[in-house]
This record gives C-alpha cells, sequence and structure tokens, in this order.
C-alpha cells in the first residue's frame, strides 16, 4: 500500500474544507454558504447510507428518498403534536425508518436485479402516497416544522454554526460506522453476497437474513439525515420521497464512486455545488447537468474516486 | 349499475393506455437488456408534439399522426446517438444515465414550451356520447382509446409472432451473439425497436393529452405504474405486459371510484374520507407486494427455465 495517493490527498483537503467551512463563512460574511453546505452535508449522510447497501452490499436502493420522508415526518408530526424534545424526536424518528425497512426489506430482499430496483423504487412512491394522504399534517401541502429539535440546551439547533456541527459530527459518525461494518466479520458477509450470494449460501450463511440487516441499518442511517433535513428547512413535505430525490442520492454516490467510504460525500458535494452552480449561469441548469450525467456514466468509470485513482498511476 | 360499467371501461381503458406504456418498457428491456428510465419522457414529448401539431394544422388527427411519427424519431435519434452505448453495461450505469436524460428532457420542454401546460383540445365528433348498451352511454374518445390500444396490441401480437422481424427481435432476446453472428444487422435491428418502444409511449401521452393537461413530468408519475405493471406481469414478457396492465388499470380506477363509498360503510365519514385517497393511490403498490411475495418474478416471467 502506497502510504500518499491523490484520493487520499483529495479526501483529506475535502474534510478539512468541510471542518473549517463556518470559519470561512464567518470571515467573508457569507452566510449562504453555509446554509449551502448544511444542506450538502446532511445529504451527503443520506448518499453514504445509500452507498453501504448499494457499494458493499450490492442492493440498488431506488427508494432511498422515503427514508428522508420518514425521517423528517417524525419530527415533524412530534413537533405538531406539542413533543419537541429532540432526545425523543431523533430515537422516534430512527425507529420508524428501521420499522419501515424491516418491512420493506423483507420484501424486495425476495426479488433481485432489475426487479430489486423497481420494487424499492414502487415502495417509496407509495410512501410518498401515504404523506399525501396526511391531512392531518398537511397532506400535499406539506408540514411547517414551527420549533427546531430541542436539546435541553445541549446544542442550539437555531444556530447555524451549531447546527452545521452536529451535521457534520453525525455524518463523520456515520461514515465512521460504515467503515466499522464494511471491515467487520458481519460487513465481509455482505460484501460476500454481492460477489457471489450462492457460494456464500453454500458455506451456510442465511444470506437474506444478513442483507436485511444491513438494508436496516442503512435506511436508520438515511432516516437520521431525513430528521436533520426537517430541522434545516423548517419544513417536510411528500416532495422529499419523490423518486426523483432518490435518484438524486443515487447520482451522488456514483458521480463520487461506489463503494468507496470518501465517494458519496465528494459525489454530493460536487452534485450540489455544481447544481448551484449551473443554476446561477442558467436557469434551465437541468439541460446541462442531464447530459452530464450521461457523460460521466460513459467515461467516467468509478466516478471522481475512480478518476483520482486513475490520476495516481499516472 | 351504470356507474359500475361506466368504471370498467374506465379501468380497461387506463390500462390499455398503460398497456402501451408497458409494452415498449419491456420490449426494450427484454430484449436489448436496456432499463430506460427515460420512456416515461417519451411518453411526454408525444403530447407535446400532439398539442403542438394539432395547433399547426388545425386538425386533432393530423396532429397525432405527426406526433407519433415524431416520437419515433426522437427515439431513434436518442437510441442512436445515447443509449446505443449503453448496451452491456451495467443496470445501475442505465438507471444513471437515463436518470439525466429525464432531467434534460424536462428542462428542455421548460425551454421550448415555458412552465405552463398545454391544451389538446378534441374535435367535436368525438366528444360526443355514444351509446353502447341500451340506456348507457361513454364518451366517444375514450372509447376510441379502448380500440385504438387494442388494435395496436393486436399488430404488437402479430408483428412479433407471426412475421420475420417479429422472429428476428424474438431471437435477438435469447441469443444477441447468435443473431449477429448470422448476419442480421443487430445494429439496425435494436434502433428499429427502440423506435418501435419509442413510438408506442408517445402514442399512449398523445392519446392521454386531450384527458389530462399537458405538463412537464407528466411522464414520470406514470412511468412508476408501468414500472409496477412490468414487474407484476414478468420483464420481458408482452402477454404479461398486457394482462398484468388491464388488472392494474383496473384496480386502480375501482379503488378510486368505490373504496370512497366502501370504507365509508365501515369507518366514520372523516376517518373514511382521510384514509380513502391514500389507500386507493396504495392499492397498486399492495398488489405488486403482494404479487412479489407470491412471485418473486411476476406473474408471467419471459425467460422460463
Amino acid at each position: 500500500m502506497k502510504a500518499f495517493t491523490v484520493s487520499k490527498a483529495v479526501t483529506a483537503l475535502m474534510l478539512a474544507g468541510l471542518v473549517l467551512l463556518p470559519l470561512y463563512s464567518q470571515l467573508s460574511g457569507n452566510i449562504f454558504i453555509l446554509t449551502l453546505f448544511t444542506r450538502i452535508v446532511i445529504l451527503a449522510l443520506a448518499a453514504a447510507s445509500l452507498n453501504l447497501i448499494m457499494g458493499f452490499g450490492g442492493m440498488m436502493s431506488f427508494g432511498h428518498a422515503a427514508y428522508l420522508g420518514i425521517g423528517g415526518y417524525a419530527v415533524g408530526m412530534l413537533a405538531q403534536e406539542g413533543v419537541g424534545s429532540g432526545f425523543i424526536q431523533f430515537p422516534v424518528a430512527l425507529a420508524a425508518s428501521a420499522i419501515y425497512a424491516l418491512v420493506i426489506g423483507a420484501l424486495s430482499l425476495r426479488t433481485r436485479g432489475v426487479y430489486f430496483i423497481m420494487i424499492t423504487l414502487a415502495f417509496a412512491q407509495m410512501a410518498y402516497y401515504v404523506a399525501s394522504g396526511l391531512a392531518r399534517y398537511g397532506g400535499d401541502d406539506g408540514l411547517t416544522v414551527y420549533k427546531r429539535s430541542d436539546f435541553s440546551g445541549l446544542i442550539n439547533l437555531s444556530n447555524r454554526t451549531q447546527f452545521y456541527y452536529l451535521c457534520l459530527v453525525c455524518l463523520f459518525g456515520v461514515i465512521f460506522l460504515i467503515w466499522r461494518i464494511v471491515n467487520s466479520r458481519f460487513g465481509l458477509v455482505v460484501q460476500g453476497l454481492r460477489s457471489n450470494e450462492q457460494r456464500m449460501q453454500a458455506i451456510g450463511f442465511p444470506a437474506k437474513r444478513y442483507q436485511l440487516v444491513c438494508f436496516v441499518i442503512s435506511g436508520m442511517m438515511c432516516g437520521l439525515a431525513g430528521a436533520l433535513l426537517a430541522n434545516n428547512t423548517d419544513f417536510v413535505s411528500p416532495a422529499v420521497m419523490y423518486w426523483t430525490r432518490s435518484g438524486d442520492l443515487m447520482v451522488m454516490v456514483i458521480l463520487g464512486g461506489m463503494g468507496t467510504l470518501f465517494g458519496p460525500v465528494m459525489g454530493a458535494v460536487v452534485y450540489l455545488l455544481l447544481e448551484e452552480f449551473l443554476s446561477q449561469i442558467t436557469e434551465y441548469w437541468a439541460l446541462i447537468m442531464g447530459p452530464l450525467l450521461l457523460l460521466i456514466v460513459l467515461f467516467g468509470r468509478g466516478g471522481i474516486m475512480g478518476l483520482l485513482g486513475r490520476l495516481n498511476r499516472g | 349499475m351504470l356507474l359500475v360499467i361506466e368504471q370498467f371501461l374506465n379501468g380497461l381503458q387506463f390500462g390499455l393506455l398503460l398497456f402501451l406504456l408497458a409494452a415498449g418498457l419491456t420490449l426494450v428491456f427484454g430484449i436489448m437488456d436496456l432499463v430506460n428510465l427515460a420512456h416515461g419522457s417519451l411518453y411526454m414529448m408525444g403530447a407535446y408534439f400532439a398539442a403542438t401539431f394539432a395547433a399547426w394544422t388545425g386538425s386533432f388527427l393530423l396532429g397525432a399522426l405527426l406526433a407519433l411519427g415524431a416520437t419515433l424519431i426522437l427515439g431513434i435519434v436518442l437510441e442512436m446517438s445515447a443509449l446505443r452505448h449503453l448496451y452491456g453495461r451495467d443496470h445501475l450505469d442505465h438507471v444513471l444515465a437515463t436518470f439525466g436524460l429525464i432531467l434534460f428532457f424536462n428542462e428542455a420542454v421548460r425551454l421550448i414550451w415555458g412552465p405552463a401546460g398545454l391544451a389538446l383540445p378534441l374535435p367535436a365528433w368525438l366528444t360526443v356520447p355514444v351509446p353502447i348498451l341500451p340506456g348507457i352511454h361513454y364518451p366517444a374518445y375514450r372509447l376510441a382509446i379502448i380500440v385504438v390500444a387494442l388494435l395496436v396490441a393486436l399488430l404488437l401480437y402479430l408483428g412479433v409472432m407471426r412475421t420475420r422481424i417479429g422472429m428476428l427481435i424474438r431471437a435477438g432476446a435469447s441469443n444477441r451473439e447468435m443473431i449477429g453472428a448470422l448476419g442480421i444487422n443487430i445494429k439496425l435491428l435494436y434502433t428499429l425497436v427502440f423506435g418501435l418502444g419509442a413510438a408506442l409511449a408517445g402514442l399512449a401521452g398523445l392519446m392521454q393529452a386531450p384527458i389530462l393537461t399537458v405538463q412537464i413530468g407528466m411522464g414520470e408519475n406514470i412511468l412508476i405504474l408501468a414500472f409496477v405493471i412490468i414487474v407484476i406481469g414478468g420483464i420481458g414478457s408482452i402477454r404479461g405486459a398486457f394482462l398484468a396492465a388491464i388488472f392494474v388499470g383496473m384496480i386502480d380506477t375501482l379503488g378510486r371510484a368505490f373504496l370512497p363509498n366502501l370504507l365509508r360503510q365501515i369507518l366514520s365519514g372523516a376517518a373514511a374520507s382521510t384514509a380513502a385517497p391514500a389507500l386507493s393511490s396504495m392499492l397498486i403498490y399492495l398488489v405488486m407486494a403482494i404479487v412479489l411475495v407470491v412471485r418473486p418474478e411476476g406473474l408471467f416471467p419471459a425467460n422460463r427455465r
């Protein structure tokens, strides 16, 4: 193993940038950039959770945005009912995501390949319609979260910098957890199942059970991102769960580099910055973004991480 | 009774429309092994083309015909310029690339036609109610959709099962190297199949256009329904797509029509009116879940081993 690689250097640079961002925002007086990056960090967390099952587990979930919505609605609904404590809201968000993932995963994992992609997509659409039907909680129009989660004065979520660091700590925590999972015996089994399920089963591993546990963990991580997102926008609506949102998450993972630890973070940063940048140049930014994605698929194998790896080899 | 018959016909009409969409999707997947998320965009383009050409020519039929040709050409151009390079790649690559195409098409439509929706008015002769049974009238246009879609389904079946091109298509689906080795221009064959799928999607879009508003993103909701259909029917199977489409069209339409009343019998009025819309939207996904639990490969899998 080489000690220094280009991708390691770029990753370290990116992480340092994320840590120091509030400082830059304060010094330059650019508050907008902190708001933008809070969103980026939260969606990077969601992308990292998707990467756990997609990159390492080979399970291509096309309905991951559902957890964003479930986590978000858990916070929003509890806030509406007068339960403002984050110590209740966040565990409920995680539990709700876990239960949803357990049911959806148990059903979806009976299928494979394209069927799996489509069934996860369809179930997320179902969650979308359920949220649209919640008349008590805003229905189609969505639900305004009037008060951010209250952590008994430990962290103030209304303070931009504190909230940003909370999101960043969550992101780093999740990535650390993914790193531990991937290198554990459990993670090795899941990765083994990706390459050859039959062989793993023949050795005696209950394949579906391992995959389901991994699926649920990933769902919970994404539910956490959802709870943070609801606090960030002070609003949650069915649109968070719409299937194109799941597509966005997938794009971030693949753009950054599927199956790499920091690829999804890089993908989220690049994708969302690109979106921001292009939308400042032209109102019709998607006209450029769309074909760009096509080109990335055609020529950019392994995403940004893959590209950096090739740079290193010269 | 009257209402039941009318809703049954509505379900059949919606199901047949979904079949046109699902047939193209399953054809392209079954033969080229390509997952095309942008299929819904072709449906949208069909509707926009029809609205535009009908306004130019002043004739609904002429507009529809021109729109059909335009989607066919668009499909062929799309295949030759972009999708051709995706054959043999991972399904995930397909999903990502065609997701990019959706962004592109939505934005292109916004640029060309503006953000507001379009309307495609029907000619007078298609708006009259037609007596179908003594005392029962049904809108002529919806009847026309049923007839056209049934005809197309029949042609498609005969084309795939009885013609030489259809034979090549089926052969290409099971073994693409072999058919290439036999001296068949497989590239051309694929382009044709994709163009056909695009035209089918365009046909569905232009026929739906007078019923709904023509608007950006109209293909996305219905695309998910088409996915549900090919998952239920079994991917790559046209027969499965046909039966599943009718089934889904019926369940969706009848659910929306009768579920609220049914729920009101069990629940209180307020609870029923809250639960009904969500439940009727969910109904087909529940059906899909049940089908997949019983038969993970769908009801009529194409390649039975």
